[in-house]
């Protein structure tokens, strides 16, 4: 519902970046979008097709990398993920752990057009 | 050629929520963020609340809504300063918002700053408006698994409210279960079961919300000296 928002946020953001490399065209900005970030992959796919059709970004892609929930063990430092909201430790079996990952939702990088020697 | 960035989406609305943050933190101004779905019983929860303090009190409330003022005219017959924020469509309340209508409505701490977002489990755990807690309300018409269906706001929410206890005698509503979800995707999730309507339970909130300001005053005073 609010991925409108979030795809300005990022074009923005991209605009933004964008000044600091004039005459560069940028082909893609790649984004992290968490399992906890409450934001929907598609419906912000949509959203940003939306907002970029017919104008100067109609062109400019977006590469979404979807994180899952990470978890940190208390008692043994493990990482593990938990697809089935099982927080135990598979290595431990400790029930004490703190999410490290899937709360994402980041601007990670712009492929920007390679530049070409100019006569 | 790729040019690495790292920056968050909601950058803007992080930096404005770190000022707000730190503005609370200095005026000794408390705020929790109430969040649930439309007719969860947010504006009920706060009526009551209001009713049970004394106009002594230091108490603000902002409540946002995509369009009308009726809440604000339901909460302003407490003697407490109420401010509607309609977004005009906006689905959330962001840190500008709150920022533009806390200073246009001139509340200065110390006290209680309670404001009620959008109706929406969704859009508004994304944006950080500074405040000290996010407290997700839960109501008993809705299903025990939504804490499932939404957990981001689950996760990021200090205190899970049940509201509408009294209605449990007529519908399938199993308070464990919504708990059990509520703690399988936020295991240190506090939870309270009331009804704004009985009052039954409401004491535990008034008591946790006392507590938690008086545990944020504490730490501001330590860190302002």
């Amino acid at each position: 519902m609010h991925e409108i928002g979030i795809a300005s946020s990022i074009l923005e953001c991209v605009a933004a970046e964008a000044q600091r490399h004039p005459g560069t065209q940028v082909l893609a900005v790649g984004v992290r979008i968490g399992e906890l970030s409450s934001v929907d992959k598609d419906a912000l796919d949509f959203a940003f097709e939306c907002i970029t059709h017919d104008t100067e970004w109609e062109h400019l892609k977006l590469q979404v990398e979807w994180c899952p929930r990470r978890q940190k063990c208390g008692a043994c430092a493990h990482e593990f993920s938990v697809p089935d909201l099982d927080f135990t430790c598979p290595k431990c079996g400790s029930n004490h752990s703190t999410c490290i990952g899937g709360t994402e939702l980041d601007i990670a990088y712009l492929e920007l057009e390679e530049p070409c020697a100019k006569s | 050629m790729r040019e690495i960035v790292e920056k968050k989406v909601l950058s803007e609305n992080d930096r404005l929520a770190a000022e707000l943050r730190q503005r609370y933190r200095e005026q000794h101004i408390f705020c929790v963020n109430l969040i649930s779905s439309p007719g969860s019983g947010k504006t009920a929860l706060l009526e009551r609340t209001l009713a049970s303090y004394t106009q002594a009190r230091s108490v603000a409330v902002l409540t946002g809504d995509i369009q009308t003022d009726n809440d604000a005219r339901r909460l302003s017959g407490y003697g407490f300063p109420v401010r509607q924020i309609v977004t005009g469509g906006t689905c959330h309340l962001d840190a500008r918002m709150v920022d533009r209508h806390l200073t246009e409505m001139g509340f200065r701490g110390p006290g209680l700053l309670l404001v009620e977002n959008v109706g929406n489990l969704v859009c508004p755990s994304s944006y950080d408006l500074g405040e000290a807690a996010k407290i997700v309300l839960l109501s008993v018409t809705e299903g025990e698994d939504k804490p499932l269906k939404y957990p981001g706001i689950f996760h990021r929410a200090s205190l899970m409210i049940l509201t509408k206890t009294d209605l449990l005698p007529y519908v399938e509503f199993n308070p464990d279960l919504a708990l059990e979800n509520a703690r399988k995707v936020h295991p240190e999730i506090e939870y309270i079961a009331l009804s704004s309507r009985t009052g039954e339970g409401f004491d535990q909130w008034l008591h946790w919300l006392n507590a938690l300001q008086h545990k944020f005053q504490q730490a501001a005073a330590a860190i302002n000296s």
